[in-house]
């Protein structure tokens, strides 16, 4: 490595002398050595691809261009267009936001529900939270079948039991108005890891809060809405995010359930249509590479309003003790 | 909040007087010892009650589809939870009858196949993603060097990216790589990589990821700097001082990043759907996805719902085992993700 000529004369800012300097450094070398993979991964698997999916939204780019038949031509917002045009772009949004949410929030609930009840037991709390969890390990494929099983209209276990108390069940997973319910209810069961969340923020409020609202004469509730829900509400707004995001972006399980080459559900369904289900068929059964990449875009704009709409809602609910944790 | 004065106002370890109707003392997590009351202890009998129906309805599923997988085709939807009649449906002739097939004798489906891609893909991809995820994590935890702080908000903001903008992009490179790398290509001589292989699959995980980036790189920030600054008076090298001091004592953030990267690796459909043609490389999602197509038609009885069953118990399995196994790690890694969030 070159000697560093002295660097200690007055001149540019103390900041920028830093950095540039730190050029010099060997350490500094060393570092990027240590992160090239992340930078080419970075480069390669999404900065590139990034670039090249805007690209592709505004050509005619399909099966006969990758195959080299036709020549890729730019259509300007013709993909855009057909996103207001196509019907089954507004069924499948509308699809994957009340799926969204119906599961979200009672996900949320039951979770919560659930972690406050262990949070006070003194003793087995360790064991229903690992009986709990159990159903998140289990493969999304394997959810769409037991879907597929367990909500069976006619001879499905859910049925069955509403029968039992003398409630008629729904034809679940072929009536159109029945799909998304239950996608909703089985998603419940995967609802482990969140309570796991919440356990581990419930348990990290210090007693004495309780023990102060108590004193000061806060009942049960006033403990839970004054004590509890703002001590743990970064946790909650955690999970808020994260689920709605994997929410919006729902494949496996309905793929699994409605989708692909039998028909074991609904015969090709609309009601269970959600947005990547539609965008991977366009992509990989229809090869519309470019409309494909236009409701990619659109996607990521929704998520990032959706998004940036729950942060600034959260910034009057979530509170972050001693402010400096963000 | 005014407590009296001189009362101490609890915290770790302090045990504090309770005050109050016997309602509050709920508070108390642990409520005391001898002195319970009886609204206490129906309380507590209640919650065990909710907590044991509650975990039925989580359990349920698990034993329907264990007992299901054993049922002779008629009696699939039974659903009585120890078959009427046993009929095992896992392994047998290999040229069966029609309508006598078993899962790991299915013609044309490679099941087992399935179950050993699926095995060494999730092993090699999760081994993959935790070392070099810990390399860059190490990198931005320990060095100072120009543009950190931007490459890492690099880092956490594609964390946000929906996998679906770059999905097609991604796939026409390994399209790419296919024309180059197959018969006729220029790379004739470099293995098949690309669509129908599997090496899309896994070669991603050879560039890190950001989440295991973002979670190992707290973890390595939680390691006293004076152990790396000893390891460097004692002349070790950088890439020593990471491998000897700072990945031994990661091993708890690594085993959490292995196993979730495994897990995902398992529940992925949409991957091998994109890139795999061939049967013989499908790894077990979607092949149970393609059993489910073939064998499931009529969404009731007429389908041969006990193979598509046995095929899910087979994918559904070694996920308990891994649980059972690493479980603290389980819950302890899903823990920290929210207290890091």
């Amino acid at each position: 490595m070159a000697t560093v000529a002295s660097t200690d004369a007055p001149g540019p800012p103390r900041r920028a002398r830093r950095s540039l300097s730190g050029f010099r450094e060997r350490e500094t070398w060393t570092a990027y050595l240590f992160i090239l993979p992340w930078v080419i991964g970075f480069a390669a698997l999404t900065a590139g691809p990034m670039v090249a999916s805007l690209y592709f939204s505004f050509t005619n780019y399909g099966v006969e261009q990758i195959a080299g038949f036709a020549p890729t031509e730019r259509v300007g917002l013709d993909n855009y267009r057909q996103l207001l045009d196509d019907p089954r772009i507004a069924t499948s949004l509308q699809n994957t936001f009340v799926y969204t949410v119906m599961s979200v929030p009672a996900k949320m609930a039951v979770a919560l529900g659930l972690a406050m009840i262990l949070a006070r037991l003194a003793h087995g709390a360790g064991f229903f939270r690992t009986v709990f969890y159990l159903p998140d390990i289990t493969p999304p494929v394997a959810i769409g079948i037991l879907i597929l099983v367990l909500f069976n209209g006619s001879v499905g276990i859910v049925n069955r039991a509403l029968e039992f108390i003398g409630i008629p069940g729904p034809f679940w997973t072929t009536d159109p108005n029945w799909i998304k319910p239950s996608l909703a209810i089985m998603s419940i069961w995967t609802v482990g890891g969140t309570m796991v969340i919440y356990l581990a923020a419930l348990k990290a409020v210090p007693n004495h809060l309780y023990e102060a609202a108590a004193m000061d004469g806060a009942g049960p509730w006033r403990r839970f809405f004054n004590v509890t829900l703002p001590m743990i509400s970064p946790a909650l707004f955690f999970t808020f995010i994260v689920l709605t995001i994997a929410g919006l972006q729902t494949f496996t399980e309905v793929f699994t359930a409605y989708f692909g080459e039998g028909s074991a559900g609904a015969e090709d369904p609309d009601a269970a249509l959600m947005n990547v289900v539609y965008l991977f068929r366009q992509a990989f059964e229809f090869f519309n590479m470019g409309f494909a990449s236009a409701m990619a875009w659109l996607l990521f704009a929704i998520i990032m309003v959706i998004t940036a709409i729950q942060f600034v809602v959260s910034r009057r609910f979530v509170f972050y003790q001693g402010g400096d944790e963000r | 909040m005014s407590a009296p004065a001189g009362l101490p106002t609890g915290g770790a370890g302090v045990v504090t007087p309770r005050v109050g109707h016997g309602l509050l003392g709920g508070v108390l997590r642990r409520g005391g010892g001898g002195g319970r009351r009886l609204f206490g202890r129906v309380r507590t009998f209640l919650f065990i009650l909710l907590l044991t129906g509650i975990s039925i309805l989580a359990i349920y599923p698990f034993v329907w589809l264990l007992s299901a997988s054993f049922k002779p085709q008629g009696d699939v939807f039974d659903n009585r939870l120890i078959p009427r009649e046993w009929q095992w449906n896992y392994t047998g002739d290999p040229t069966p009858v029609a309508g006598d097939e078993r899962l790991f004798a299915l013609p044309d489906l490679p099941v087992l196949s399935w179950v050993w891609n699926s095995v060494w893909i999730s092993l090699l991809a999760a081994v993959l993603v935790a070392l070099s995820s810990a390399l860059v994590a190490f990198a931005f935890a320990y060095f100072r060097f120009p543009g950190r702080g931007l490459l890492f908000a690099l880092i956490l903001a594609t964390m946000m990216l929906p996998g679906a903008v770059t999905m097609i992009p991604v796939y026409l490179i390994w399209n790419e790589l296919t024309l180059i790398t197959g018969e006729t290509g220029r790379l004739a001589f470099l293995p098949d990589i690309g669509v129908n292989t599997q090496y899309p699959l896994w070669v991603p995980n050879l560039f890190g990821s950001a989440f295991y980036i973002f979670l190992l790189r707290q973890f390595f920030l939680g390691i006293p700097r004076d152990l790396f600054e000893a390891a460097r008076i004692d002349g070790d090298s950088y890439w020593t001082m990471f491998r000897r001091i700072a990945m031994p004592l990661a091993k708890p953030a690594l085993i959490v990043v292995f196993i979730f990267e495994l897990q995902a690796q398992w529940f992925d459909l949409l991957k091998p759907l994109i890139y795999l043609r061939d049967a013989a490389l499908y790894t077990l999602p979607l092949g149970l996805k393609t059993i489910l197509d073939q064998q499931g038609l009529g969404g009731g009885g007429e389908g041969r719902w006990e193979i598509i069953m046995a095929g899910t118990v087979v994918t559904v399995v070694p996920m308990l085992i891994l649980f059972a196994i690493f479980q603290r790690y389980f819950v302890e890694g899903i823990a920290t993700q929210g207290r890091k969030g």
